[in-house]
């Protein structure tokens, strides 16, 4: 069942998240899919993420489909002008890759070329509109005609805890119009705020023209802990989170890490509106059949028709081939 | 493009003076009559241009993308957003409010909100900003908004491009609680 036919179905999304490896080949990227395949929905593919080099989203989008996944390909504004995400979006729908999860990007100074020139020819919410009018007029921003015209399902992404508080629905509002069909919302640790947010979302009705999936991550040891709270823009771990992590001994964080974020997954779906979960576990992927089994999404994904034959067993089989795979690699 | 980097500059314009000239300066028969004589002269369009260019960058850190945003984002220039962002904030402002970019300045988007606001003109902030044409940095925006060049700049009805109705998901249903 594609992404968008299961957020069509009503029935619970999950998505995860691979970054493509600093190199030129496609097999990390391959034992990763093969790793998620039975678990989620679908996979997103980031677009040199941080602002570090590493191989491109299409290509990565390309092998998770052939891996038998479904890729979101991340693509964002700060590398590329109109003219190459235009380009790229062809590209894209050529291929078969159908799902398109567009952001700003993080500004270069952040990565491993911050001497780069940063690009922002077009802001998210132009290269949303953009996107759809390609696929719903047939034609690009001059106006020529696409034959075919591309076929894809636009995906953003938002940040419901960063100011101004006022204008963040309003902002999803605005990806919304531009042509938005699903959202992935940033790091959810402190619920209490996600659902003043989701308040102010359902009061402009957003949920009910866009899918929203809550960002979750799991926290795999107190050096990732203390990077997301002091060195991650955008993300907050409120004190009782941060305490409770910090309350296991160190080499349980991993594991505390996992029940907070299936935890939070049980919260999240109750919440009105929530139509699914997008794992932040980039890194991490060995955690993901864990997480969803202790949420209850495991069970029930097996039982809705689709191809979920995972076991939790066969799962840290083949993750560790994965890691091997990403060992040979570099990461 | 311009050789000046984006750089967060707060407005030193009170939001209430800025809306007041606002008002005062509209397009009208004189004011575009006057722009058409200022454009049409070899001398006083460089000399107007230049004017426009020091008042600004003063008042706004205004870089002269020759496309003015200023009316609808509670005069603060987006064009000092780091990212040059036209519809809003990036999702890395500082819980404080900071750019994430420039820490120690506050976000432009961060400002535009609380400025535009506090006159009941937040609305602004919800009209969607078309790409914009890089051909005309350099341009005098205000000979260009006197001239009536600016008014395709935003549109409050970004669904515009063809909403045929087919692509747009529908209303999606609520999982029943701890079922499938």
């Amino acid at each position: 069942m594609s992404l968008r036919d299961r957020l069509t179905s009503g029935s619970f999304a999950v998505t995860a998240e691979i970054s493509p490896p600093r190199g030129a080949s496609t097999d990390p990227v391959t034992a990763t899919a093969a790793l998620l395949r039975d678990w989620v929905d679908a996979v997103n593919v980031t677009d040199n993420q941080g602002s570090n080099v590493r191989l491109a989203s299409w290509a990565g989008s390309l092998a998770t489909l052939q891996a038998g996944l479904e890729p979101v390909m991340q693509m964002t504004c700060r590398d590329r002008n109109r003219i190459a995400l235009q380009s790229d979006l062809l590209g894209a729908s050529a291929l078969g890759i159908r799902n398109v999860l567009v952001m700003t990007g993080d500004h270069p100074k952040f990565g491993d070329h911050p001497e780069a020139k940063p690009v922002f020819d077009l802001d998210s919410v132009q290269l949303l509109w953009t996107l759809r009018h390609m696929r719903d007029q047939g034609a690009v921003l001059s106006g020529r005609a696409l034959k075919p015209p591309p076929d894809c399902f636009l995906g953003a992404v938002e940040n419901p805890f960063a100011p101004p508080a006022g204008f963040r629905a309003d902002r999803l509002g605005k990806k919304v119009d531009a042509g938005a069909q699903f959202v992935q919302t940033q790091f959810v640790f402190d619920v209490a705020a996600f659902e003043n947010w989701m308040a102010q979302v359902r009061e402009l009705g957003l949920h009910q023209k866009c899918y929203i999936l809550a960002g979750v991550g799991a926290v795999r040891s107190r050096n990732a802990l203390d990077f997301m709270r002091d060195k991650v823009p955008g993300v907050t771990v409120p004190d009782d989170v941060y305490r409770r992590l910090r309350a296991v001994p160190a080499d349980q964080t991993a594991a505390e890490g996992a029940r907070l974020a299936a935890e939070t997954i049980q919260q999240l779906r109750e919440i009105d509106g929530v139509a699914g979960v997008h794992l932040l576990v980039a890194g991490n992927e060995r955690a993901v059949p864990g997480i969803l089994d202790e949420a209850g999404l495991a069970a029930g994904r097996a039982e809705s028709g689709s191809t979920r034959s995972g076991s939790a067993q066969s799962v840290r089989a083949q993750s560790v081939r994965a890691q091997s795979v990403k060992a040979e690699y570099g990461r | 493009m311009t050789t000046r980097p984006p750089i967060p500059a707060h407005p030193r314009l009170g939001i209430r003076l800025a809306y007041r000239l606002q008002r005062a300066l509209r397009p009208r028969r004189g004011l575009r009559w006057l722009s058409a004589r200022i454009e049409a002269s070899g001398l006083a369009r460089p000399l107007f241009t230049e004017t426009e260019r020091i008042t600004k960058q003063t008042l706004f850190g205004c870089r002269m993308c020759g496309q003015c945003a200023l009316p609808v984002t509670g005069y603060v220039c987006p064009m000092g957003c780091p990212k040059e962002l036209r519809n809003g904030p990036c999702g890395g402002v500082g819980t404080d409010g900071g750019c994430e970019v420039y820490p120690e300045r506050r976000c432009v988007w961060v400002e535009a909100y609380e400025r535009a606001a506090s006159q009941g003109q937040a609305a602004d902030l919800r009209l969607l900003h078309l790409p914009i044409d890089h051909r005309r940095w350099d341009q005098s925006s205000w000979l260009n908004y006197w001239q009536g060049r600016d008014e395709g700049l935003w549109t409050g009805e970004a669904a515009e491009a063809g909403d045929t109705g087919d692509d747009a998901p529908v209303p999606h249903h609520q999982p029943a609680l701890g079922g499938s």
